[in-house]
């Protein structure tokens, strides 16, 4: 006798205004352009932007790659460091919720690394890793793996205390009461963890390129400037803002199907 | 009482809890009692009377500062899989089916999952949840969650059951439909239970005997009985009123 289940359908209105929002506000900076209200020289119109890109596809110049030799550097550096902070940050942050010995260790290294903005090791990274794709990768796990620690060690750490008695009464022991409950517990936790992480992982992956690069979307945003050409700047931060978008949307999309159960 | 076996012997018990750093607070004092096999055993009290304190002490999972805790003529020494705990809040694993819940003490103890899932059917059954086996928690209600909980507990085959305030936190209807339930569930497979209410119907439709705590700190046991009402028994009986009412006049309502 389980529940009947049926299809809830989504008033008409709620389903195009996002598809609206997004139609609007790009017929209207094409408007503004268009008629120079904002003069040219200072920011391109989409319609140029969407030229330049079909050039830049297959065009090296005038900063020296083309668009997919772009975002190929920057998703390899952002993907490496966003792995890197998560294979490492998660267990860690985890181990420090429940074994106070983890957490004796690694808390106060953490806590006096934690408030250093990730840019202020480029220079230093810039010694020991040059300009190439080590560094920008050191960068993002820095920036990635302070959110994976703090909300892994949290999620341990709101465990219902109830929940861990009622383990212990039926004879678990303190590993199988971490493994079994506490990081069950911990996930939705960990999984806002992957989002903040990747935030972060993408922001300071531009700021990393802007200073120290030869290629990448950063880079890219950088090279417009030099060369005082708005279309490229407005290229490039677009296609940061739309892969940053779609890695956000599929890691959504991940987390509703594996929490399903929690969820309410 | 004294041809049937003893389960579990409760001997001059006491426990203070420090409350704020340094503020001794007496909780219970001085509580001797016995459980025999297949006994159901009420603790009966208002609030803040110890007994809830009581039932953690024989679960393990609090020290008494005095006395002794024997079951099965073993020293209890801290929480183990031979006392099943039924607590007020559900304390199921939300992201665990109800077959899963039911499955947790067997699978801790490594049953072969053939077993287990055996067992776990028999025990859902018993309870009343057939059909609900791959549901979740959340789309269950409190009466048929706390299902889970007695069903995991008697899954477990402990040698005694604890229940501590099982259901307070159900609605007046459902509260009453679970005592039935509860005293078909304890006829269809007899344990050894110790029941913790402050509700005294409650108490008077399910125990063989009634453990009636003083209500006030320090806890302490004011006066017993033994029920032989016939079962099932009905809320509105002839004895069961004249009972009830002997123990409300015994009871101070402390506000």
């Amino acid at each position: 006798m389980a529940y009947k289940e049926v299809v809830v359908k989504k008033p008409l209105l709620l389903i195009i205004l996002p598809y609206a929002s997004l139609i609007l506000f790009f017929g209207l900076w094409q408007a503004v352009v268009q008629f120079g209200i904002i003069p040219n020289t200072l920011l391109a119109s989409p319609s140029q932007v969407l030229t330049t890109f079909i050039d830049k596809l297959t065009n090296a110049n005038p900063d020296g790659a083309t668009m997919g030799a772009h975002a190929w550097t920057s998703i390899q550096e952002a993907f490496l460091g966003y792995l890197l902070s998560l294979v490492i940050g998660i267990p860690l942050g985890l181990a420090m919720g429940w074994f106070n010995i983890a957490e004796g260790l690694f808390r106060p290294i953490f806590e006096l690394i934690r408030p250093i903005p990730p840019i202020a090791w480029i220079p230093l990274t810039v010694f020991w890793f040059g300009i190439g794709l080590a560094g920008k990768v050191f960068i993002i796990w820095i920036a990635g793996i302070v959110p994976c620690v703090i909300n892994s060690y949290v999620g341990v750490r709101m465990t219902s205390p109830v929940l861990i008695q009622m383990a212990r009464t039926y004879g678990a022991s303190s590993w199988q009461i971490f493994t079994q409950l506490c990081i069950p517990s911990a996930l939705p936790m960990v999984f806002g963890a992957l989002q903040l992480a990747l935030a972060y992982c993408w922001t300071n992956l531009v700021a990393a390129e802007l200073l120290a690069a030869d290629s990448g979307l950063g880079f890219l945003i950088t090279m417009g400037g030099r060369l005082g050409r708005p279309d490229i700047i407005v290229l490039g931060m677009i296609c940061v803002g739309i892969s940053g978008a779609i890695i956000g949307f599929v890691i959504d999309q991940v987390e509703k199907k594996l929490l399903a159960g929690i969820r309410r | 009482m004294s041809d049937m076996k003893l389960k579990l012997r409760c001997e001059n018990v006491s426990k203070t809890f420090i409350q704020k750093g340094n503020q001794e607070v007496p909780v219970i004092r001085d509580i001797t009692l016995s459980v025999y096999e297949n006994e159901f055993l009420v603790i009966l009290g208002p609030g803040q009377s110890g007994k809830s304190t009581l039932l953690k002490i024989f679960a393990g999972l609090e020290q008494p500062d005095t006395g002794t805790i024997t079951l099965d003529g073993k020293p209890v020494e801290g929480p183990g899989p031979d006392r099943g705990l039924v607590f007020q809040s559900y304390m199921l694993f939300a992201w665990k089916t109800v077959r899963d819940n039911v499955e947790l003490g067997l699978k801790l103890r490594g049953v072969p999952a053939e077993e287990r899932r055996k067992t776990a059917q028999h025990y859902i059954d018993l309870v009343g949840l057939t059909g609900f086996e791959r549901h979740y928690p959340h789309q269950l209600s409190g009466g048929m969650k706390q299902r889970v909980g007695i069903a995991r507990a008697y899954a477990n085959t402990p040698s005694i059951m604890l229940l501590d305030e099982p259901f307070g936190q159900l609605d007046a209807q459902t509260r009453m439909f679970m005592q039935k339930e509860t005293a078909r569930i304890w006829e269809q497979e007899r344990r050894t239970v110790i029941f913790v209410t402050n509700n005294i119907d409650e108490a008077l439709f399910l125990g063989d005997r009634i453990v009636l705590m003083e209500g006030k700190l320090p806890g302490t046991i004011k006066t017993e009985y033994v029920l032989d009402l016939p079962r099932p028994r009905e809320h509105t009986g002839m004895d069961f009123l004249r009972l009830r009412k002997e123990i409300t006049d015994n009871t101070e309502l402390v506000l």
